[in-house]
Parts: C-alpha cells; structure tokens; sequence
C-alpha cells in the first residue's frame, strides 16, 4: 500500500486560513488569493484544491470526483468525505481533468438554493487583470480574470447557470496555490 | 493565552466547518437565510449567540476583533464578548474602528466607513423579516422563493395610510441585490444606507433562530419605500453634546427628573476620535 501523504500541519490554523481565503475569493469574485498552507496533495490534485477540500469538506458533504483511487483515499483518509457517484447527490464536485457540465449538478431549489453543489475546478492557470470581465455582487465596478485551460464553453454555460438565480452552482476555481471563486450571482462576459 | 481545554475559538472544528460551508453559500446569494445548526453557547440567546458563532468561524491569530453593542465599546455585552474571545482564540482586541479586521455588532454600523479589510458581523435576533406579517416559516419560505413581498409594502403603506409617514425607525427592511427582502438586523433606519455597496464584508448571525445571512461588498442594498414617500433616515436633529457631530447617530440620555434631555453620539469611537482630534490639532 502506498504511504498516505499528509494534510494540514496545523488542522486547526491552516483550515482557518484557507477558508479565509476562499471566503476573500467569494466576497470579491475573480480576485485571485493565495492559499498559504504546504500539503502535497496526491497528484493531480493541486494545493488550492487539496486545501480547500481539506477546509470545506467532512463527512456531511458527499463528494464527486474524477480523479484516481490516491486522490481519492487521501481525500476519504483526511476529510472523511463519502465519496459518491452519483454528481446530481454531491455537495462538492471535484474536476482535475475534463470538466462535468454545470447542469449535472445539483442546483437546489427555490426555497433551498443553498443546496447547490459547489465545482472545484482545477484549471491551468489563473492570470487577474485581464480576460473575462466579471460584474456583479462583490464587485465594485469590474473584475477581469484569465482562466488558462477553462472549458471552452464555459461562459455560455455559465450564463445558463447564473439565469437560474438564486439556484445554480458556484465554482472554486483552483490552480496551483491559487484560488478565484465565480460565486452564482455574477456575471461573465468574453473580455 | 488562550484558556487550556478549549479548541481555538471555542467551536469545534467539524461545527466550524459546517458555519464556513453556510458562510460561503449565503455570500453567493445575498440576502438569503441559510439554516445552521447553531450550538448553545457559554451566554444566554439574546446576547449574540448567533453573531459569535459566525466570528469564531471566520477568526484567526492574526484579526484585531472589535466588538460593539448599540455603538458602544464599553457596555456590558461588548466587553464579555470581547473578553469571551480573548480567552478562547488568544486575538488582539481594540476599540478603534480603523484598526479592526473583524467588527461584531450589536444594533449599529461603525460612523467611519469601512474598508475591503474588514468583515462586519451582526448579532440579529430575528432575521426573518416577514415574521410579524406571516408566523409560519414555510410560507415565508415560499414567499421568498417567489420574491412575494406584497406583504411588507402593504405594511409600510398602511403606516402611511394612518400616520402620514413610515414608521419604522430600526430594523427597516431591504432588498439586497434587488432580490431578497432582508433584515438589517434592528440597526436604526440611519444606518441603512451604510450598507450600500459598502466595501466591507457583512455576515448576520441568528443563534436562536438558527440563520446565517451575508451581504457580499460592494452590493445593492435599498431600504423599501415609494415614490411619493422616499426613503428618509431619522436622526435627532441636535448636536452632539461631548464632540458636537451634527452628522453622527445619536442616543438621548434623561440627565434629571425635570425634562432635562442630552444627545451623545452613539459611536463611542466615533465620539472620541473627534473629542482627540481638536486638542491633537492644537499640540
């Protein structure tokens, strides 16, 4: 059996500071934050992804992926999430390769939009100041962000989405230690 | 130092992790009442359960937390709060609003603006805010999916239909993002504009009834009214007595048994960075 690599030094502090992250992330979509912590998640999951997982996710939050069985034990050993294979029933979704598309996802309902799953999405890179230009909530004017690697029809997609308002999926964008958040509410347009 | 035998913040970890998950999602969607399973925590409901469970969550080593109730630094459920978390998570306090990254509050919004840095955290003691119009949870519920909120404007209209006015001075109800009809929390009326497009993060904490809520920064937030009746925010039209702001909130104290009346700003902060501002100016 392969040796399990480990999960936060601090469980408590890291997990703090990584959900502030995501917290700064959602509050101000398209802004990109650092996740500071050092775990060297299984590959192909990347630190941002692995942290926030690590953060967010427990035994109440079903968990879709399509990844390996070493993401998947290491996400089973260190979060105690059930990991499911079914996407409609997954609280997080985690994509490292293709991305499932957003309508697979649980969106909530009317009266419960919060249920509406959350896609960790692992993208190649994320570049600020250009590339799409995000409006909505949390941002004052606009944001721009460049996602390296996105679906390709992720903007037509993701306007199918936020037309469901209050219900949809909200998306953590994740590469390398960086972290943007495309919470429902906002908008996307091609920059 | 924090008090040994408890997890930093108090909270365990598992109940931390299932507030951040409600946090996140009520940021997603302003205005919207996210159920919790709130703890019972070492105060009684009413003193802000809600507000400290959503601190505890969000809090680490590094946040300045200030902590106010009805403007004031220095009253009683400020100071335990404040004390109750320099025990459990070892923070530095301060009195400041400038310094603080984290405010959690009682019943009022800081007089000087926010910043990006900050997170402002309400205690609410009732955050549905058809509650006196509707008791059964589940059509409010189903009121606000369908965005109904005839209810509420009949109401203010019927205080102008008998009054000549609205007569609601706190807890006057907003739609945040031009969709979710909200509780400021009973806030004044004055302070409602604060919450527009402010810079900071807002996050409301229930503890009895169990909801978190989120304004995200730089979000809509209108305070109902009509056409022929705008919106007004009331205020004292008087001075302060100690620092003489004729723009800030302000309490009146009975000062004998023989209609004496002063006016003192609200914002202990507020009042005193102004009472130092004229003598440092003079120095």
């Amino acid at each position: 059996m392969k040796q399990l690599t480990p999960g936060f030094a601090d469980p408590v502090l890291d997990a703090q500071a990584c959900f502030r992250a995501i917290l700064e992330a959602m509050s101000r979509p398209g802004r990109i934050q650092r996740i500071a912590a050092h775990i060297t998640p299984p590959a192909p999951l990347c630190t941002a992804a692995g942290a926030a997982l690590l953060s967010l996710a427990d035994a109440d939050t079903p968990l879709w992926l399509d990844t390996d069985e070493a993401v998947a034990a290491w996400l089973r050993f260190h979060c105690g999430a059930p990991i499911t294979g079914d996407i409609g029933a997954a609280r997080f979704v985690l994509s490292c390769g293709p991305a499932p598309s957003l309508a697979a996802l649980d969106i909530g309902t009317d009266e419960d939009p919060q249920l509406g799953a959350t896609l960790i999405l692992q993208v190649a890179g994320l570049i600020a100041d250009e590339g799409w230009r995000l409006t909505g909530p949390g941002i004052q004017h606009e944001h721009h962000l460049r996602v390296l690697g996105a679906p390709a029809d992720f903007v037509s997609a993701w306007a199918r989405n936020q037309a469901l308002f209050p219900r949809g999926v909200d998306v953590l964008l994740c590469a390398g230690d960086s972290i943007a958040a495309l919470p429902r509410s906002v908008m996307i347009a091609e920059g | 130092m924090t008090e040994a035998g408890y997890n930093f913040a108090y909270l365990d970890e598992a109940t931390k992790r299932m507030i951040r998950r409600a946090i996140l999602k009520a940021v997603a969607i302003p205005g919207h009442q996210i159920p919790f399973g709130a703890r019972e925590m070492p105060l009684p409901y009413g003193w802000g359960t809600g507000g400290i469970q959503v601190t505890a969550s969000i809090l680490g080593p590094a946040d300045v937390l200030k902590v106010i109730d009805q403007g004031a630094d220095d009253t009683t459920n400020a100071v335990s709060i404040r004390r109750f978390f320099t025990r459990v998570a070892g923070i530095a306090t301060t009195d400041a609003t400038g310094e603080a990254s984290i405010i959690q509050t009682r019943h009022r919004i800081p007089e000087k603006p926010l910043t990006e840095n900050q997170i402002l955290v309400y205690q609410v003691p009732q955050p549905e805010p058809l509650f006196r119009l509707e008791p059964h949870r589940a059509e409010t519920r189903r009121l606000h999916a369908l965005a109904d909120y005839g209810l509420m404007h009949v109401r203010l209209y019927e205080d102008i239909a008998r009054l000549g006015h609205i007569a609601k001075a706190y807890d006057y109800p907003v739609m945040v993002n031009e969709r979710y009809l909200m509780s400021p929390s009973p806030i004044p009326a004055f302070d409602n504009p604060k919450m527009h497009q402010m810079a900071a993060l807002q996050l409301f904490g229930a503890g009895r009834e169990k909801r978190i809520y989120a304004v995200p920064p730089y979000t809509a937030v209108r305070s109902l009214d009509f056409e022929d009746h705008p919106f007004r925010p009331i205020r004292a039209p008087q001075a302060c007595a100690i620092c003489g702001s004729t723009t800030s909130y302000l309490d009146e104290l009975v000062t004998d048994d023989a209609g004496g009346r002063a006016f003192i700003c609200s914002d202990t902060d507020y009042c005193q960075e102004r009472q130092a501002a004229p003598k440092a100016a003079a120095e």
